[in-house]
């Protein structure tokens, strides 16, 4: 199994008081597999997408990536294995402010040794970036930041691409190009994904759906 | 609404509380370094006009003769009895163990009301003061230090004096400086009876003075107090730039604040006057602080400024600091000032911003795109000035002015020259990180400006001053070697002595070389003639920067003088003008003698010459040319079987180390105000650090996120600041250098006179770069533990848009 969670609790502390967000949590996700997470706001579904990714220890339970517990990790290795294993892409693009668009495209690939300089022209090309490649992030529309965002997360060849409400920040029209495109190349990688949606009708495309709901998941 | 709006701004600062300390700290140093520095002038001029008002010389006439040397009583009373209201003084100094006193004998009964002071003339103190054996008036400090003194008449405290001044009657004076029948100067009053005879013909070689508006000494010690200024308005600039940085980056996270606050109905104009109150009340606060601390800065310098005054210039200033109100509240609108200069520009943009201005904050780095043009035009245009004034400026205010606009220039293009640099290495870069690490410093760099032009404002400073202290030591030992070539040095008590010294020390030495001067005016400024003996030593060692072929012929024969380098730059003469000396006496000059650390303009004649132009000149001191094995032995029985006091005997080395120790003392001020400045920019360093600190997160945690660690970012931040911090030093280097260029070949000249050959220290370019890594590393290492400690939680709050 590519990405597993078993009997996950997580929670925080709050003005002296502890906050549940959920606990029990099990999941998995198989390679070449498209998960949809959903649930209502402040369920827990960025939390439970971080421990996923390794940012993050749950309370109690485990996340196994490739079989690793990612918990029982040192940060180094947690690092390395977010650099080389998993593809980040968040509702804020949270792109890197200082590089041009060419070079937040690799960053990730290269930070893992693992640059593919055609596959990066193929991503810019299929993505649409290839006019755009020298200028920066502040000089991009917000669906232009995303899907940079998705071609650096993809640029390495994950396994597992997490993404949170990659389009939460786009109108429709340019949230359903995206998505068209992330999914397209997330299933021509095989890997596995995660995304959090709020979106039923987002939900609806991926393969499965898992609902985080009242501090537990639901399916 | 004032106190809702008033409430929402300053909320600001109870949720950015390092802006708040970053703000008031920066205030309070630069008023602190300033008003230190005004407490130290102020406290110097009011000593000098102290003893300018002691006599009534600032308000009254005096009549001295024209050669400034003492004459004979017997004209005082002359003049008294053609009718001249008029009123002896006899001025001198002599040493009691340590102290070298100044005595001031005066006749309290002929003189003008106001010209002595009150203490001694007033109640019952004018019998016991005018009749033997006398009483001497004397500050606090210095009875208390003169109390076992013996020889001295008794001693009585007068408040206002000035320490080392003894105000005795003007007998005890003629008899204390062994000057019987002597006068140095008489008090003119200011009410003359009609149809006196004329001065001339009642006493010829005498001349009436008009009262002097400032004292001698002051115009000695400006260009001493000029620097401390310079130095003062360094601290206060630096400073000023960790308040602007602070003020620019509260009101540009307010900006959304702002326009809320707008969009709800508050008035711009009322926005701007809460805001412009705001910075007025923290100014007062940290202005408060801030004199406190000049008040501080100033009471642990003065000892070493007094004692630098006294030194080199022979002024005599108090140890302790006495400052008026005047002074506290002139600090606290210094820093208010301050403050509201440093925050103008942000006002300004205020007043500017459109209503429907984008909420977010600006990018910094876009904003500052444009800015950094205009700061780069500005510090072309400021090194042309700079440039104008090196080739056509004159005297000590245009080489302030040049030193001015080289540093605000050099400051001003750090950032574009930065940028540039870190521009280039991010093309040259090849890995993903290095471009990254390159790309992201070159983003902080506006963020950072400020702090790092104040770290090159500090190093530059640091550089400049220490290459001249450096180079003026390393000149200045090598010219005592030259200057001090006699063994030994000796003093009489009296004339008497002095002949039989003379007498006695002729079969047991070399040589007897006389040190005899006169004191007067030389080119309208104080100055002072010296006869010179004809001998070898001053053939073979005399330290001569220029010099005519047969000069000391001509010298011995009394038919030319030589001049110091300070007269030669002072009154633009070359060999071969013309010299007056005092009294109206003129002699071609023959050649020019370097005179490092003297403030006065000197000149040397022919010995027989200065005996027959001023007959009553002091014959009391000597060089002495012996042996160097038999040194001590003479020493010893100079002491012993002739009988001089221990104190009277000085020996070369001793001299060399008196020389070295004034001028160490000289730089001591300097030398502390150097590193305060440098503690003033590791400061901002830190605090747009810390500042930035807060507001790196967003940045950082995608980074993170994509696969490091955060001991790994920790570390490449602290690289960072390292970085930037070597790059400043690098680029400080030039500056400093051509800093230093300035202060030795413009400003020391203008200011004392005399230019010295700049040395270069390497070692301690070294030592100030590792300085500047500690600096920056120790700055950055408190923002980086807080990255390498911050929760990932923390760091997820940056993605996280619900739990």
């Amino acid at each position: 199994m590519l990405l597993e969670g078993r009997d996950i609790a997580k929670g925080y502390d709050s003005g002296g008081e502890h906050v549940q967000v959920f606990s029990g949590v099990s999941f998995s996700v198989a390679s070449g597999e498209a998960v949809a997470l959903t649930g209502e706001s402040g369920s827990g579904k960025s939390t439970l997408l971080h421990l996923c990714a390794g940012l993050d220890r749950p309370d109690r339970g485990q996340v196994r990536l490739d079989g690793v517990p990612l918990g029982a990790l040192r940060d180094a290795s947690r690092a390395r294995l977010r650099r080389t294993r998993i593809g980040l892409v968040f509702q804020q693009f949270n792109l890197i402010p200082s590089l041009p668009v060419a070079a937040n495209l690799s960053f990730q690939a290269r930070l893992a040794g693992r640059e593919d300089t055609a596959w990066t022209g193929t991503l810019a090309e299929r993505l649409g970036l290839t006019p755009l490649l020298r200028r920066y992030p502040e000089q991009l529309s917000g669906g232009q930041q995303q899907r940079v965002a998705i071609g650096r997360a993809l640029a390495g060849r994950p396994g597992l691409i997490l993404a949170d409400e990659p389009t939460g920040n786009l109108d429709e029209a340019t949230g359903d190009t995206v998505m068209d495109l992330l999914l397209g190349l997330v299933a021509e990688t095989g890997a596995g994904l995660l995304m959090v949606t709020h979106s039923r009708r987002l939900a609806d495309r991926l393969d499965r759906r898992l609902r985080l709901s009242g501090g537990a998941l639901c399916r | 609404m004032i106190r809702a709006t008033l409430a929402a701004l300053m909320s600001h600062w109870w949720r950015h509380p390092l802006q708040l300390v970053s703000l008031a700290v920066g205030l309070a140093l630069a008023t602190g370094l300033w008003t230190g520095v005004q407490a130290i002038n102020g406290q110097a001029r009011d000593s000098y006009d102290r003893a300018a008002r002691l006599l009534g010389q600032n308000r009254f006439a005096t009549i001295e003769a024209a050669d400034g040397q003492r004459f004979g009583q017997a004209r005082y009373v002359a003049l008294r009895r053609a009718g001249w209201q008029v009123s002896p003084v006899l001025e001198g100094a002599m040493r009691v163990g340590d102290l070298r006193l100044r005595i001031l004998g005066v006749d309290p009964v002929t003189a003008p009301p106001d010209a002595v002071p009150r203490t001694v003339t007033g109640g019952g103190s004018l019998l016991p003061f005018i009749t033997p054996p006398g009483v001497a008036f004397a500050a606090p400090q210095t009875v208390s230090a003169l109390d076992a003194a013996s020889g001295l008449p008794a001693l009585r405290v007068a408040e206002g004096l000035l320490p080392g001044v003894l105000v005795v009657d003007i007998g005890i004076a003629q008899r204390l400086l062994s000057a019987p029948g002597a006068v140095s100067r008489l008090i003119v009053a200011p009410e003359q009876p009609v149809g006196r005879a004329p001065l001339a013909d009642v006493a010829p070689g005498l001349v009436q003075r008009a009262p002097q508006a400032r004292a001698d000494i002051s115009r000695l010690t400006d260009s001493f107090h000029l620097n401390l200024t310079a130095f003062g308005l360094l601290s206060f600039a630096v400073g000023l730039f960790i308040v602007h940085a602070a003020v620019g980056l509260a009101f540009e996270q307010r900006r959304t604040l702002f326009r809320t606050l707008r969009a709800i109905g508050v008035p711009l104009v009322g926005l701007i006057a809460l805001l412009g109150a705001e910075i007025v009340v923290l100014a007062l606060g940290a202005g408060l602080a801030g004199v406190a601390l000049g008040y501080g800065i100033a009471a642990a310098l003065l000892p070493d400024v007094a004692a630098t005054l006294r030194g080199l210039y022979g002024a005599s200033v108090p140890g302790t600091l006495d400052l008026s109100a005047g002074w506290w509240l002139g600090g606290l609108a210094v820093a208010v000032l301050g403050a509201a200069a440093a925050s103008a520009q942000s006002l300004w943009r205020v007043w500017r911003m459109p209503l429907l201005a984008p909420a977010q904050p600006r990018a910094w780095a876009r904003a500052s795109a444009r800015s950094m043009v205009a700061q780069s035009a500005l510090a072309a245009g400021l090194a042309m000035a700079a440039l104008a004034l090196a080739l056509w400026g004159q005297g000590l205010v245009a080489g302030f002015a040049l030193l001015a606009a080289m540093l605000l220039g050099a400051a001003l293009a750090l950032p574009a020259v930065l940028s540039a640099l870190l521009w280039g290495a991010e093309r040259t870069a090849t890995g993903a990180l290095a471009q990254w690490f390159w790309a992201d410093t070159r983003q902080q760099l506006p963020g950072l400006s400020l702090a790092l032009m104040a770290l090159l404002l500090a190093l530059a400073a640091n550089i400049g001053v220490g290459t001249m202290v450096a180079s003026f030591r390393q000149t200045f030992t090598g010219w005592l070697d030259q200057r001090l070539a006699s063994e030994l040095y000796v003093t009489a008590a009296s004339e008497a002595q002095a002949a039989r010294l003379r007498t006695w020390l002729a079969p047991r030495t070399d040589a007897v070389l006389p040190i005899w001067s006169v004191e007067g005016p030389l080119a309208g400024a104080p100055g002072a003639v010296f006869g010179v003996a004809d001998h070898r030593t001053y053939r073979d060692n005399w330290p001569m920067l220029r010099i005519q072929p047969g000069a000391w012929d001509r010298v011995a024969q009394g038919r030319a003088a030589l001049i110091n380098e300070q007269l030669m730059r002072r009154a633009g003469l070359v060999p071969g003008d013309m010299l007056r000396l005092p009294g109206g006496h003129a002699l071609p000059v023959a050649g020019v003698y370097s005179d490092y650390g003297n403030p006065r303009g000197e000149a040397m004649i022919g010995v027989d010459l200065l005996t027959a132009l001023y007959p009553q000149v002091p014959r009391l001191r000597y060089a002495i040319r012996v042996d160097p094995a038999q040194v001590a032995a003479l020493a010893r029985a100079l002491v012993e079987d002739f009988g001089l006091p221990p104190d009277n005997v000085t020996d070369q080395a001793r001299i060399k180390a008196m020389s070295l120790g004034i001028f160490e003392q000289t730089f001591t001020v300097t030398a502390a105000l150097n590193v305060l400045t440098m503690g003033v920019a590791g400061f901002a360093m830190l605090m747009s650090l810390l500042t930035l600190s807060t507001m790196r997160l967003p940045q950082l945690a995608p980074v993170w996120a994509l696969g490091l660690t955060r001991a790994r970012l920790a570390w490449l931040e602290l690289g960072r600041a390292l970085m930037l911090a070597a790059l400043t030093m690098v680029l400080a280097l030039p500056v400093g250098l051509l800093l230093a260029w300035v202060l030795l070949a413009v400003v020391n000249v203008a200011a004392f006179g005399w230019r010295l050959p700049m040395h270069l220290f390497p070692a301690d370019w070294a030592r100030l770069a590792a300085l500047a890594l500690l600096a920056g590393g120790l700055a950055a290492a408190w923002p980086a533990l807080r990255l390498l400690r911050t929760a990932p939680a923390d760091l997820l709050k940056v993605f996280a848009h619900e739990r």
